[in-house]
């Protein structure tokens, strides 16, 4: 790891104007960037630390929202009894991250912000293989060799890789929204459009950036809906435990209300009233199935119901060679976590 | 305002409870100066990139990566190695009576070549201190962090249920 210049911020604004001069990161639990510095995905001649920010801290209720500070780690909001009872997806999303020391560390504003977990992306610098985001130009080496754990959204020529993040599914289908500070001031972002595919960059003229966040802008928490719907955070993986996400998915059931109403349950059968459900692992953002929330609605909770559904919502896929599967896991993982956060599985 | 960036930084932190004032370069990991500025071996350097878990230690009583920790994030804390977690034998010096999920690791053969065992020990003191040590599965789960190649995991979740249940009694 090259050495850099250090500094603790005093204040967010402190922070945020350091940040106009070229080569200068910010570090809160530094999980990502101290691997970042390793293998030369980034590289900083100043790093300055916002781990000391209180006014970053806390998790409480304001009203109809949740707020959580960007330095909550991620044990933080996975235990904390507000995110468990008012967004059950996002503290389940926390706890299913890395593994209980990595928790203690990362936090929520900096896990959004991590990057993809292609295994060319990741390589020690001088990198062997083409990787545009490494090295923009060079070709995407994953596209022309392994790709089974790649987008089947959103991905173009230029990149095929995903965003690894369990909390950013589940900040997505809970509609949260980030405070964000730049030298302008404060500002929202939607989670939902926090991040962009390889598509929606290419078309805005910048095609191997990956967020709306700007560099000079520093997130400086989040707020939520609260929701006391049902919600489940469903994460397909090649081991039980601290590994990334093939799929994931987060949703949030509210169920319609007994019989009397103008859709009626049949006797044993509920019906979904409203659901929010987006896919993780599956492009370079969260991907809401937003035509699927607009069916949802009347449709019995049961797996033979919801398949369809799903699958309509996911006609769009653009599946690789190699990741077909991706396809029929992404539709089982949205049709689990339905079930999980409407009480039926 | 602009803030003053150092390459050198003065770090005051408690380290196995003494005091200790240091001088670093800022990219210096907690786990490199614990092995090559204090000499405190017992964290090791597996992977160095927050995947294996044997470099585990205690800030502030929290269970952390060493190598994804740098000293100057260390700045008034409390550190805590495998190295501190004996009973302490006179100013000090280590060697003292063992610690309970210590004695629990050597009872149960949770162990086979012992590279991992100095992060499994932090990571098992802070599980139970956490409350994670409830049964089985809740073990395997808030231990997954933690590998071990020689793959003694059923003793490990033996050694640490069994060193909870002393905890409860106690």
């Amino acid at each position: 790891m090259r050495d850099f210049a250090y500094a603790r911020a005093g204040t967010a604004e402190a922070a945020v104007g350091t940040l106009a001069a070229p080569r200068t990161a910010v570090i809160a639990g530094g999980t990502e960037l101290l691997n970042w510095f390793r293998l030369g995905i980034a590289a900083a001649d100043r790093v300055v630390d916002i781990g000391g920010l209180d006014e970053l801290r806390g998790i409480a209720r304001d009203g109809d929202e949740l707020r959580i500070g960007a330095l909550a780690t991620l044990n933080e909001v996975g235990e904390h009894p507000l995110v468990t009872r008012l967004a059950g997806a996002l503290a389940s999303a926390c706890l299913q991250a890395a593994s209980a020391q990595v928790r203690n560390r990362a936090t929520i504003g900096g896990n959004v912000l991590q990057r993809t977990r292609c295994p060319y992306f990741r390589a020690e610098e001088p990198l062997p293989w083409p990787c545009n985001k490494r090295d923009p130009g060079s070709g995407c080496a994953s596209l022309a060799g392994r790709h089974e754990r790649q987008a089947i959204f959103g991905w173009t020529q230029d990149c095929v890789a995903v965003q690894p993040s369990d909390p950013a599914v589940a900040l997505a289908a809970l509609d949260a929204r980030a405070d964000v500070l730049g030298p302008a001031g404060p500002r929202t972002i939607p989670m939902r459009e926090f991040h962009l595919t390889q598509r929606e960059a290419a078309a805005a003229g910048e095609p191997m950036r990956e967020t709306r966040l700007g560099a000079d802008e520093l997130i400086t928490g989040y707020r939520l809906p609260v929701s006391t719907a049902g919600q489940a955070y469903v994460k397909v993986r090649e081991r039980a435990s601290y590994e990334y996400a093939i799929v994931s998915a987060a949703a949030d059931v509210r169920l319609a209300e007994g019989a009397g109403g103008p859709r009626a349950a049949c006797a044993g059968e509920q019906r979904i009233a409203a659901a929010r459900v987006a896919l993780g692992s599956v492009a370079q953002r969260p991907w809401r199935l937003t035509a699927a929330e607009a069916e949802l609605p009347g449709t019995p909770l049961t797996r033979e119901a919801l398949l369809p559904v799903i699958e309509r919502a996911m006609a769009d896929a653009v599946p690789l060679p190699q990741n077909g599967f991706k396809v029929t896991m992404a539709r089982n993982a949205a049709v689990r976590a339905l079930l999980a956060a409407g009480g039926a599985a | 305002m602009t803030l003053d960036f150092a390459r050198r930084v003065e770090v005051t932190l408690r380290l196995n409870a003494r005091s200790r004032t240091t001088v670093v370069s800022p990219r210096t990991t907690l786990l490199d100066w614990l092995r090559d500025d204090i000499g405190l071996t017992g964290a090791k350097k597996g992977c160095n990139e927050g995947a294996c878990g044997t470099c585990t230690v205690l800030v502030d009583g929290r269970r952390m990566n060493g190598c994804l920790t740098l000293v100057v994030q260390c700045e008034g804390r409390s550190v805590t190695t495998v190295e501190g977690l004996a009973g302490m034998k006179g100013a000090g010096e280590v060697g003292g009576e063992l610690h309970p999920v210590q004695r629990a690791f050597a009872d149960h053969d949770a162990f086979q070549c012992g590279y991992c065992t100095p992060g499994q020990l932090m990571s098992a003191v802070a599980c139970i201190a956490e409350g994670h040590a409830t049964d089985d599965a809740s073990v395997r789960e808030w231990m997954s962090g933690n590998i071990c190649r020689c793959s003694a995991y059923p003793q490990i979740t033996a050694a640490v249920l069994a060193a909870a249940r002393e905890e409860a009694g106690r």
